[in-house]
């Protein structure tokens, strides 16, 4: 079931969220919609699942218009940041809610309970309450539970947002495990891009209310489409005109036609890879990233005098590639 | 601080609080059930299953089953438009609602028994149709409505905020219409907190005394609840009634404490 | 409420996005809930006030300035102020004893405290009778005086600041505390300079609804203090009155009465929106009575969806 939004708007008050915002979800994709607090993204999933209603434009869910349909309608599973377990329900009940609401049997809805609970590795737990499980295994079971009426659509509003770290690598790696399993068309939303990178085939980034660019990982990262889009989806320096990713930043000790000086202010060790602070004869402050192996073989020592190289810079204003 | 002097200090502050307490709640209290059973069980349980006195307990548990469920249901339905629904008008429902708290009873009775008297807006009609308000039941309801108008709202209310929205959001993403999301999801979410403001209001329903005074008459038998019959035998110098009365409406009130005390700790948790 | 479409608690009114209210728009639920106040509280009370003012505001002044309507008044504004200070103090004390100290019993208390709002008023003032009245077997017998009036209103108004003191000290951070007391501050101090402002707003509301149910009290007074002119307090005397047919005069007062409650009210929505400047959001904008029978264990609840 692919998902098309077409010219969406939608403000809050004098805020705008959703500024003729249009995108294409293909059918079966796992999609990430990317984007800093107030870009609308939550907004425009929330449009998607009928939870708001916009000012302009249409959703439409497999080629059929829904801009008109309440949410209860347009079966699309819905995954909250914070859960929304219904508190005084067991984990079985929880799952099982869309099911009973649907008038199904006993017999089946307990089968179907527990193959989801099986899925999301919750078997065991069916008698418990939310309160008795840990954030990871709260949102597991959201997800059996929106799962479970075998949506069209599977929406996740930053779903792993109020996890821990380690919890959140986990369920990242699996809720990508199950796209492949499954193949609902998904959308989540997020603002971490090493998610959205991690998991999603397809990203939308956003940015005010509007779509700065959609592709996939490789392309927003390779050819971001301006500013906002390259340094959101990847670190980026700034040097005058033109932005440089830190390991595009060639360091060498000798000057060369067309290099920058620097000078070294700080070396960080972080881990594989290392960080050298620079700052420019203009006091602009650059970083570059190189391996350990680069590290040993330049030898740089704080506040020795190096050239900086770009070896891929990008030029919006422009638009051409400087080599 | 675990100074020799703040223990002093700890120490003379309890004495000074629960003295306090004592000497103003506790000890007249033991006293009335002293009294009440000082010859025996058999006075006061005679004086209460009088004609009268019975009479008195089941108009209060009338009143009771009437004006409850009027303002509980009224209560959730208003809980939710003021919490869900943002209205102008919404600062004035509040304010209106908050009234019954500090309103004195005989007022409220007035201005019942204007309304609804001979020469009311109200009364002449309503006796057209043969509908007598004051001196029998329905006033007496009105009344207890009145006075017992906020709680439900107000323990709703906080609970309503703290849920938020998702839950329901989520019920209506798996298919639920609004009556399904509410019965399966919002009343059971607000469930400790709307029974809490219902022991409430039947605690202030059935002892309501100053309204229903004025808009019924007190008349023995017939209008009287069981806090009218306890002024009623007083004034007779019966106190045996009196005392009966009122250590039945006491241990009612202690019932209510107790069961405030357990649902509030279940609308905590 | 936050117009950032972050805020989860907003939620537009239009249909689609999911109807509150069972079956019915919003409304229709709000006429309902109009009309059912208007019938049960508004159309009363305008009832009530229109036959003060009958005959004319003259008329309305002079039942007002009455000889026994100005005593009652005195009587009543005065005892309720009286009393209204000592429980300001006992409530504030006994509150503090059920949130930082420990006793056996203290559950026992806790509850104990909300007898006054569970107990007919009635019932009350046969209570007090009893042990400070005519057959008091301690030997104190102050009925049908103006002490008994004092007495019966500090009954009754007792939980008011208690419960209106009592959650904001549950709330209190205590590094405030040990933060004062760190920099030398002793107990007395840091009671007066740190705790105290801080319990300010619950005090207050308690004081101004403690103070509105002082004035407007009937049941517990009634037999305890009596109706004599000299003890005689407004509702006593507006019952008085209504029941000599002096029905123009028992509304004038009634509206004296009724306007101070309502100045009651205005000022505890005052002064909750000014405590709530400091706060993170308290209660959109709706009054948050002083209610009865807090949980004064001092763990403040974790929201733990939150």
């Amino acid at each position: 079931m692919g998902i098309t939004v077409e010219e969406a708007s939608k403000r809050f008050g004098d805020f705008q969220a959703l500024n003729d915002v249009s995108i294409e979800v293909p059918n079966g994709s796992l999609t990430a919609l990317l984007g800093p607090s107030g870009s609308g993204k939550s907004t425009l999933l929330r449009a998607i699942a009928g939870l708001e209603a916009l000012d302009a434009g249409r959703v439409l869910i497999d080629g059929e218009d829904v801009s008109k349909k309440p949410t209860q309608k347009r079966e699309v599973g819905f995954v909250f940041q914070h859960y929304a377990a219904f508190k005084h329900m067991t984990v079985f009940d929880n799952v099982a809610f869309g099911l009973k609401i649907r008038k199904w049997k006993k017999q089946e809805t307990s089968r179907r309970v527990h193959e989801l609970l099986q899925l999301v590795q919750l078997d065991g737990l069916a008698g418990r309450f939310p309160s008795q499980l840990s954030g990871g295994q709260r949102q597991r079971m959201a997800l059996a539970r929106a799962l479970a009426v075998e949506p069209q659509v599977l929406l996740l509003d930053e779903p792993f947002g109020a996890l821990d770290a380690k919890v959140r690598k986990d369920l990242r790696s699996w809720l990508r495990r199950l796209h492949d399993e499954m193949h609902v068309t998904t959308i989540f939303v997020t603002h971490d891009q090493e998610e959205a990178m991690d998991v999603a085939g397809q990203l939308v980034v956003m940015n005010e209310g509007r779509v700065e660019q959609s592709g996939s990982a490789a392309d927003l990262y390779d050819h971001p489409a301006n500013e906002f889009v390259m340094s959101f989806v990847g670190e980026v320096n700034r040097l005058g005109e033109h932005f440089v990713r830190p390991h595009d930043m060639a360091v060498a000790l000798d000057r060369d036609e067309g290099s920058e000086e620097a000078m070294v202010q700080r070396i960080v060790a972080l881990g594989f890879e290392v960080r050298v602070e620079l700052v420019l004869g203009d006091g602009t402050e650059v970083w570059a990233q190189l391996t350990r192996a680069e590290l040993q073989k330049l030898e740089l020592r704080e506040g020795q005098i190096v050239y900086l190289r770009p070896g891929q810079a990008k030029s919006f204003s422009d638009e051409t590639l400087v080599a | 601080m675990r100074t020799a002097s703040s223990a002093r200090s700890r120490w003379s502050l309890r004495t000074l609080g629960l003295g306090y307490l004592a000497l103003l709640l506790l000890a007249p209290l033991l006293l009335i059930f002293y009294r009440t059973f000082e010859h025996g069980l058999a006075p006061p349980l005679e004086a209460i299953t009088s004609p009268d006195g019975l009479h008195a307990l089941k108009l209060s548990l009338l009143m009771v089953a009437i004006a409850v469920p009027l303002n509980t249901i009224f209560g959730i339905g208003c809980a939710l438009l003021l919490v869900r629904h943002k209205w102008k008008g919404n600062a004035a429902i509040d304010a209106i609602i908050n009234l019954p708290f500090a309103i004195s009873p005989v007022v409220i009775g007035l201005s019942l028994f204007l309304l609804y008297g001979t020469k009311g807006w109200l009364g002449p009609t309503l006796s057209e149709v043969g509908i007598e308000i004051l001196f029998s039941v329905p006033g007496m309801v009105l009344a207890s409505i009145f006075v017992s108008l906020p709680f439900v709202v107000r323990e709703t209310v906080p609970i309503l905020q703290e849920i938020g929205t998702e839950q329901e959001q989520a019920a209506s993403t798996l298919g639920a219409n609004a009556w399904q999301t509410f019965w399966r999801v919002t009343l059971p979410a607000i469930r400790w907190g709307v029974a809490y403001g219902v022991v409430l209001t039947t605690a202030r329903v059935l002892g309501e005394f100053g309204a229903v005074s004025i808009v019924s008459g007190s008349r023995s038998g017939e209008t009287e609840t069981l806090p009218l019959f306890v002024q009623k035998q007083f004034d007779n110098f019966h106190f045996a009634g009196a005392y009966a009365a009122s250590v039945l409406l006491a241990l009612l009130a202690l019932t209510t404490l107790l069961a405030m005390n357990v649902l509030k700790r279940k609308e905590d948790a | 409420m936050s117009a950032h479409p972050a805020s989860a608690t907003s939620v537009p009114v239009a249909p689609r996005a999911g109807i509150r209210l069972p079956g019915v728009g919003a409304g229709l639920g709000r006429g309902t809930v109009v009309l059912y106040l208007s019938v049960i509280v508004l159309l009363p009370l305008a009832a009530l006030t229109s036959q003060a003012f009958e005959d004319g505001f003259s008329a309305f002044w002079t039942q007002v300035t009455s000889p026994q309507a100005v005593r009652s008044l005195e009587l009543t504004v005065g005892a309720s102020l009286i009393v209204v200070a000592i429980n300001a103090i006992f409530g504030t004390i006994i509150a503090w004893l059920l949130v930082r100290d420990e006793f056996p019993g203290k559950s026992a208390v806790n509850a104990v405290i909300d007898l006054p709002f569970a107990l007919p008023t009635i019932v009350a003032s046969l209570i007090l009778i009893e042990l400070y009245g005519a057959h008091s077997p301690v030997g104190i017998d102050i009925a049908l005086t103006r002490g008994a009036v004092v007495v019966a209103l500090l009954f009754v108004t007792l939980p008011f600041v208690v419960r209106a003191v009592q959650p904001l000290l549950i709330e209190m951070d205590r590094e405030m505390e040990e933060a004062a007391a760190s920099l030398g501050a002793g107990g007395l101090t840091v009671f007066r300079r740190i705790i105290f402002p801080n319990l300010l707003p619950g005090l207050a509301a308690g004081v101004a609804l403690a103070f509105a149910r002082a004035l407007g009290e009937y049941g517990s007074v009634l037999l305890f203090a009596g109706g004599l002119p000299d003890t005689q307090v407004s509702s006593v005397f507006i019952r008085s009155q209504i029941e000599s047919g002096n029905n123009v005069g028992a509304a004038a007062v009634s509206v004296v009465l009724l306007s101070a409650a309502l100045v009651m009210l205005a000022a505890i929505t005052l002064v909750q929106r000014w405590a709530s400047r400091h706060e993170r959001s308290s209660g959109g904008g709706l009054t948050v009575m002083p209610m009865s029978g807090t949980d004064f264990t001092a763990e403040k609840d974790d929201d733990e969806n939150r």
